[in-house]
């Protein structure tokens, strides 16, 4: 259980990690919190020649809360940060929430954002938390910058739309409207195991009760975090009653593509898919009223 | 031709020296290199919780960082705990009063996260408690005499001032 050897590069800067990346393309590997990517080098499941590590860069690692409510999280911010962060409980509680699920304590103190979502684990939370927020990721290389809807970005299990010579820089995430309501909820067999199934919930209600936008987004449901574009839409317009909120998870459960586990059977995974999405749309109506 | 890299890594007050490849975990480090084998190493991959040390004061696995990572960083270690050669820290004197461990393997790692635990959460309930235990495997028993411990210390600790 020890690393294949690799060469190291600790840059200062992120000029200089691109660089490097440019040079190095598929043979190196950005090195963050090193939560997912040093286990898989522990088993040699990876190897890669070369290491950019970005622990030592510059920049990286700013909360910056907007006016209008919007979050920019540079990407080696380090989970455990985040969760405790005061302004961003306030303006995303669903967050912490959800980060609260991801791993243990000693992970998250270590692990970071972009690197959770670089890493795109179907199985984790964060990525469908994304996807519910409609947050997009600025992605940067030697070339320059382009922004990626987070619903653009997981292409599959362990893939991105990050070219060989890009790095995940900065989580871009809009404001949430006035009487928006957020919850995730999981279930998994241990504490900070991978969830069986999570659901990410955002609702937006009108000042008299009627549901004006709705999005959900399951982790552990598929190769991908996996949007239910069609049963947030049948919310839309609903007063989000438990029948309504009955029928969105019906469909929810035909939306998603669980690939099954040794803990539980697909078909298991739909069921709970089902009853999480109800629980977490009723959280998340709750918090919005 | 094998990279070396000089680090420069202070534990438990005292700074160390040493070249290194890229390749040495921090855990290895620690116990190869500085001979403190208080830290425990159990899955190697970030589940077991037995190597869990603090790097600047947050608990984390040393098996998932490089040794390289720690240079300029200040970690503590198990050894750091007692205040002084035969004298136990009130964590672990509530260990050992509250019958919170076996054989004792998961303990160094278990002493680490919760001592950082502690002192952000000095008046924790039972179920904050659980949580913060949640990444430490102990593989003897139930957990149940390990929480008793950590509610054991967290009054003794707000007792003492």
């Amino acid at each position: 259980m020890k690393p294949a050897p690799f060469e190291w590069h600790a840059p200062a800067s992120v000029a200089e990690a691109l660089e490097l990346k440019a040079r190095h393309g598929d043979d190196a590997r950005f090195l963050a919190g090193g939560q997912s990517l040093v286990p898989a080098m522990n088993f040699r499941v990876a190897q890669p020649a070369v290491l950019v590590d970005l622990n030592r860069v510059a920049g990286l690692d700013a909360i910056a809360h907007g006016a209008d409510g919007s979050l920019a999280i540079g990407a080696m911010t380090r989970n455990a940060r985040i969760e405790r962060d005061a302004a961003a409980a306030h303006s995303h509680p669903i967050l912490a929430e959800a980060l609260h699920e991801v791993a243990h304590p000693q992970i998250r103190n270590r692990g970071t954002l972009g690197g959770n979502l670089s890493h795109a684990d179907p199985a984790s939370e964060m990525p469908a938390v994304m996807l519910a927020l409609q947050a997009s990721f600025l992605l940067r290389s030697r070339r320059g910058e382009r922004a990626v809807e987070a619903a653009r970005f997981f292409l599959g299990p362990l893939a991105t739309a990050l070219a060989p010579d890009e790095m995940l820089a900065e989580i871009r995430i809009p404001p949430l409207p006035a009487r928006t309501g957020t919850a995730f909820l999981e279930v998994a067999r241990r504490r900070g195991d991978y969830a069986m199934m999570g659901v990410a919930a955002v609702v937006t209600l009108d000042a008299g009760g009627v549901c004006t936008a709705a999005r959900l987004a399951c982790c552990s449901a598929g190769p991908t975090p996996m949007g239910a574009p069609r049963a947030a839409a049948t919310l839309v317009g609903t007063r989000l009653t438990e029948n309504d909120m009955t029928a969105a998870a019906a469909l929810l459960r035909e939306e998603v593509d669980p690939m099954g586990s040794v803990q539980a059977s697909p078909a298991y995974q739909r069921h709970l898919a089902g009853v999480v999405a109800t629980r977490a749309l009723r959280l998340a109506r709750g918090r919005a009223a | 031709m094998t990279q070396r890299i000089p680090v420069a890594v202070t534990v438990n007050g005292t700074t160390h020296r040493r070249e290194v490849e890229p390749r040495l975990l921090l855990s290895d480090f620690i116990r190869h290199e500085l001979g403190l084998t208080g830290t425990h190493v159990g899955c190697e991959h970030g589940v077991c919780g037995a190597c869990t040390i603090r790097l600047d004061g947050a608990a984390v696995r040393s098996c998932l960082i490089f040794a390289v990572q720690a240079d300029g960083h200040a970690i503590s270690t198990v050894e750091g705990l007692a205040p002084e050669r035969g004298r136990l820290s009130v964590l672990q004197q509530a260990f050992q009063d509250a019958h919170g461990l076996q054989c004792g393997y998961c303990t160094p790692g278990i002493l680490m996260t919760v001592s950082a635990f502690l002192e952000d959460n000095p008046q924790p309930s039972e179920a904050e408690v659980r949580h913060a235990l949640s990444g430490n495997l102990c593989r003897c028993t139930g957990y149940q005499h390990i929480v008793d411990a950590v509610l054991l210390a967290a009054q003794r600790l707000r007792e003492a001032g």
